[in-house]
C-alpha cells in the first residue's frame, strides 16, 4: 500500500529473465507510477464493513431460498470477492456508468440497490428490479448507472466501452465540455478467453475511452482453473499490453487497498480519458453456481484462501486501528442479518407478475400483440439509498 | 396536374445519405459509426461528405471488429444515444450476433423496461454480384425469428429516406436491410422532409388475379413478371411489405380476398423463412378466400454459389415468379 508502482509495458520478471535476458530486450518507456488515494477515515471504513456484511448474508439467504426452490435458473454467489465490488465502487462517483458479468448481486448491492428488489427479482416476482424477467444474472438499476449482469461470457465488454464512449460523446459533443466520467466493466478471468474481449479493449484505446475493465480473477472460469484457460495465465499484463492499455494488479481480498489503488486508477483515466485493465486477486468460496460439486479443486485449497478473508482483513484493521470492539462489529452484523431477512419476506411478498407482463418491455410502442413498456417499482424509490 | 419544377430524382445511396444528415442536424444524439464510412467515404459511397459535415466524432471509423462496434454501440445505446451502425454487408452481421440478438433485441426486456436500445443496424443484404456463400446472406428470415427488434427493407429511394428516418427515430433496435443491386437505383424523392411509417404495405401494381408479395430487391423481379403476365391476360396486384416487424398481414389478406390466388417472394432460403411465415398466416386468415395453395419462390436451398450461371439459377427471377403465377391461378 505504500507506492503504487505500475510497471506495465515493460519486461521486469525477474523470475524468468536473468539479467542477460534483460539486455537483450528493448525496454519500453511506457511506465506509468501512481500514488495510492490516503487510507480512507474509520466511518467510511465501518461503511465499507456494512457492505460487505451485507453482501455475504444477502448471499448466505440467496443460498438458502436456493435451496428452498424459491429462486430458479442459475444462481450464482459472491462471497469471498465482496471486497473488489465494496471498495471499487466507492472509488467512483455514482454516476460513473458500471456493467457487470453475471455474478452480480454484491455489485448491485454496493452500489445501493436495495437487497429487496434485487431478491425479488431472483424470486421471480414483480417487485423485482426487472419485474422478474432477468434473474439473478441481470440485475439492472437505472437510478444507480448500473447497466446490467450479463449472462454471457465477456458480452458486457463491448457494452462497457460503449457506456465510456457514451459518458465521452455526452460530456464532449452533447454538453461541450471536456470528458468527466468513468465507466466500470467487472469481468470474470473467464472472460478473458472470449474475442470480444479484445475488440473491446483495442476499441477503447483507439477511441481514448475511460473504461476500466476490471478483472476480478478467482482463478476458476466454470470449474477450469486459469491455468488450463488462458495463456500467460502467470503475467496477465500481456492481455492488455497489446492494446496499449496500462495494467496493474490489486489485492481483491483487501478492501482498502483495492479502494486507494483503484481511486487513483480511476481518477487517472478520467482525468486523461484512457482505459486501464485492473486484475483484481480474489477466490470464490462457493462453485461457479448453484450446482457446482467443485471436485476440481481441494478442499485444502478452499481452507486455505478462506482464511485470508476479506471481512476478516477489514474487521481486524479496524479493532487494531481504531478500537472498534468485536460487540460492535457483532451489532452491524445482527443489524444486516435483519435488513436481509426483511427484504427475503418481502420477496415472498411480492405479487407474481401479471400475465400481461409477457407482452409488455418488448418494444418501447404498442403494437400487434405488445403493450409497450414499464418501469419498475424500484425506480424513483428514495428509500433505496442505503 | 402540372407540376411547376422538375421532379427531383435521386440515387438510392444519396436518399440514405439524407435521411442520416437531415436526422443528425437535427438531433446530436444520432452518430454514425462502421467500416470505411469516414475518410473512405462508405464502402459504396453512401456516407459520402459526412465526415466533412460532422467531424471525426460523430462520423466513426470503426476496424474491422463486428462484435466489438456492434456491442459499443448497443452500450452507447443503453445510455440514450442514438447509433446508426453501418455493415457493409449484413452476411458480416453473423460475427456479431451476440451483441446485436442478445443485447440490442433484449435489452428492453430483461432490464425490465430500465434500458431500451435505440439503435439502427443498417447496410447491404442479399446475393447477386458473384460473391459466394459467406458474402451473400439473406438475414431477414433468420433475424425476424426474434422479437425485440424492427425490420425495415426499402425498395427504392423514396422508400430508402422515409424508412430510414423513421428506423433512425424509433425507440427500439432496426435492422434496416439494403441491397447492392439497389443503390444505384433513381427515384423521385421530394425536396421536403417525409417518413415512411413502420408496418404499411404498398401496392406497387394493382391487379385483380395473383397477389404477388414480396420485399427489397425481389420486388425488381416481381414488377417485371407482372409486366410478362399481363400480355397473357393474368393481372398481378403486387404488394411491397416495406417492414417485416411490424408485418402488414391486413394488406396482403386484403389482397389475397380479391385476388383469391397468393405468391410470396422471399430471397432467402425456403425452410422455416418469411415466405413461409407469411403463406402460414395467409392460409390461416384466408382460407376460404384461395382458389388455391399458397406458392413461393426463394433461393435454391443450397449454399450461394459463385459461378455467375449457377447464382442466376439459384436466385429468384421474373421467369420462376412467372411460372408460380401461372401455377396458382392454374394457367397452366
Amino acid at each position: 500500500m505504500t507506492n503504487l508502482l505500475i510497471v506495465d509495458m515493460n519486461m521486469t520478471n525477474t523470475d524468468t529473465n536473468t539479467a542477460a535476458d534483460m539486455e537483450s530486450i528493448e525496454i519500453r518507456k511506457d511506465q506509468l507510477q501512481l500514488t495510492p488515494a490516503a487510507v480512507p477515515d474509520k466511518g467510511v471504513l465501518l461503511g465499507f464493513l456494512r457492505q460487505m456484511l451485507l453482501i455475504r448474508e444477502f448471499e448466505v439467504r440467496t443460498m438458502q431460498a436456493y435451496q428452498n426452490r424459491l429462486i430458479g435458473g442459475f444462481c450464482h454467489i459472491y462471497i469471498g470477492q465482496e471486497a473488489i465490488a465494496v471498495g471499487t465502487i466507492a472509488a467512483v462517483n455514482p454516476d460513473d456508468p458500471i456493467v457487470l458479468a453475471y455474478r452480480d448481486h454484491g455489485h448491485a448491492l454496493a452500489r445501493g440497490m436495495d437487497p429487496k428488489y434485487c431478491m425479488a427479482e431472483m424470486f421471480g416476482r414483480i417487485g423485482g428490479c426487472a419485474k422478474g424477467k432477468g434473474g439473478s444474472m441481470h440485475m439492472f438499476d437505472a437510478d444507480h448507472y448500473l447497466y446490467g449482469g450479463h449472462g454471457i461470457v465477456g458480452a458486457q465488454t463491448p457494452l462497457g466501452t460503449g457506456l465510456a464512449f457514451a459518458t465521452k460523446y455526452e460530456d464532449e459533443v452533447i454538453n461541450d465540455g471536456k470528458s468527466n466520467h468513468v465507466t466500470l466493466c467487472y469481468m470474470g478471468d473467464g472472460a478473458l478467453n472470449q474475442g470480444c474481449f479484445y475488440e473491446a479493449m483495442n476499441l477503447a484505446s483507439l477511441q481514448d475511452l475511460p473504461v476500466i475493465f476490471v478483472l476480478e480473477n478467482n482463478r476458476y472460469s466454470m470449474g477450469t482453473s486459469i491455468e488450463r484457460g488462458t495463456s500467460m495465465a502467470h503475467d496477465l499484463r500481456v492481455k492488455s499490453e497489446a492494446q496499449g492499455i496500462h495494467h496493474a494488479i490489486v489485492d481483491g481480498k483487501n478492501v482498502i487497498s483495492t479502494y486507494q489503488d483503484f481511486s487513483s486508477i480511476a481518477d487517472w483515466c478520467r482525468e486523461e480519458s484512457r482505459p486501464f485493465f485492473v486484475e483484481a486477486q480474489t477466490y470464490r468460496y462457493k462453485g461457479h453456481s448453484m450446482s457446482d460439486p467443485r471436485k476440481y479443486r481441494t478442499r485444502e485449497e478452499e481452507a486455505n484462501e478462506e482464511s485470508k478473508d476479506c471481512i476478516d482483513i477489514l474487521e481486524n484493521f479496524l479493532m487494531e486501528e481504531h478500537d472498534v470492539t468485536q460487540d460492535s462489529v457483532k451489532q452491524m452484523a445482527r443489524q444486516v442479518k435483519t435488513q436481509v431477512l426483511q427484504a427475503v419476506e418481502w420477496a415472498k411478498n411480492s405479487p407474481e407478475a401479471p400475465i400481461e407482463e409477457l407482452y409488455t418491455d418488448v418494444y418501447t410502442d404498442v403494437w400487434g400483440p405488445y403493450l409497450g413498456t414499464s418501469k419498475p417499482e424500484m425506480l424513483g424509490d428514495e428509500g433505496s439509498e442505503q | 396536374m402540372s407540376v411547376a419544377t422538375a421532379e427531383r430524382v435521386i440515387e438510392f445511396r444519396d436518399a440514405l445519405r439524407e435521411a442520416m444528415s437531415e436526422e443528425m442536424r437535427k438531433d446530436k444524439r444520432v452518430f454514425l459509426l462502421g467500416e470505411e464510412v469516414a475518410e473512405y467515404n462508405g464502402a459504396y459511397k453512401v456516407s459520402k461528405g459526412m465526415l466533412d459535415e460532422f467531424g471525426a466524432k460523430r462520423i466513426i471509423d470503426t476496424p474491422i471488429s463486428e462484435s466489438g462496434f456492434s456491442g459499443m454501440a448497443i452500450g452507447a445505446a443503453m445510455r440514450g444515444l442514438r447509433p446508426i451502425v453501418e455493415f457493409m454487408s449484413w452476411s458480416f452481421s453473423l460475427v456479431a450476433a451476440d451483441p446485436i440478438l442478445n443485447n440490442a433485441a433484449k435489452m428492453l426486456y430483461m432490464s425490465g423496461g430500465q434500458f431500451g436500445c435505440p439503435i439502427v443496424f443498417r447496410g447491404n443484404n442479399g446475393a447477386g454480384g458473384q460473391l459466394a456463400s459467406t458474402h451473400s446472406w439473406c438475414v431477414e428470415s433468420m433475424y425476424a425469428n426474434i422479437p425485440g427488434l424492427k425490420m425495415a427493407i426499402p425498395y427504392d429511394a423514396y422508400d430508402a429516406k422515409g424508412l430510414l428516418k423513421t428506423a433512425i427515430q424509433d425507440d427500439n433496435p432496426v435492422f434496416f436491410l439494403e441491397s447492392e443491386r439497389l443503390l444505384s437505383t433513381t427515384c423521385h424523392v421530394p425536396e421536403e422532409e417525409y417518413t415512411v411509417p413502420f408496418g404499411q404495405a404498398i401496392v406497387r401494381r394493382a391487379g385483380t388475379d395473383c397477389t404477388i408479395i414480396s420485399f427489397g430487391r425481389p420486388l425488381h423481379f416481381c414488377l417485371e413478371a407482372a409486366k410478362e403476365l399481363a400480355k397473357e391476360g393474368i393481372e398481378c396486384d403486387v404488394v411491397d411489405g416495406r417492414t417485416i416487424r411490424p408485418l402488414d398481414i391486413d394488406s396482403m389478406v386484403e389482397s389475397v380476398r380479391k385476388t383469391n390466388a397468393c405468391v410470396i417472394v422471399d430471397q432467402s432460403w425456403s425452410f422455416a423463412s418469411i415466405g413461409s411465415e407469411i403463406a402460414a398466416q395467409i392460409h390461416a386468415i384466408c382460407f376460404d378466400d384461395l382458389d388455391n395453395r399458397v406458392y413461393r419462390v426463394h433461393s435454391d436451398d443450397v449454399p450461394t454459389p459463385y459461378a455467375h450461371n449457377l447464382e442466376q439459377a439459384y436466385l429468384p427471377n421474373a421467369r420462376k415468379i412467372c411460372e408460380a403465377v401461372r401455377q396458382a391461378t392454374y394457367n397452366v
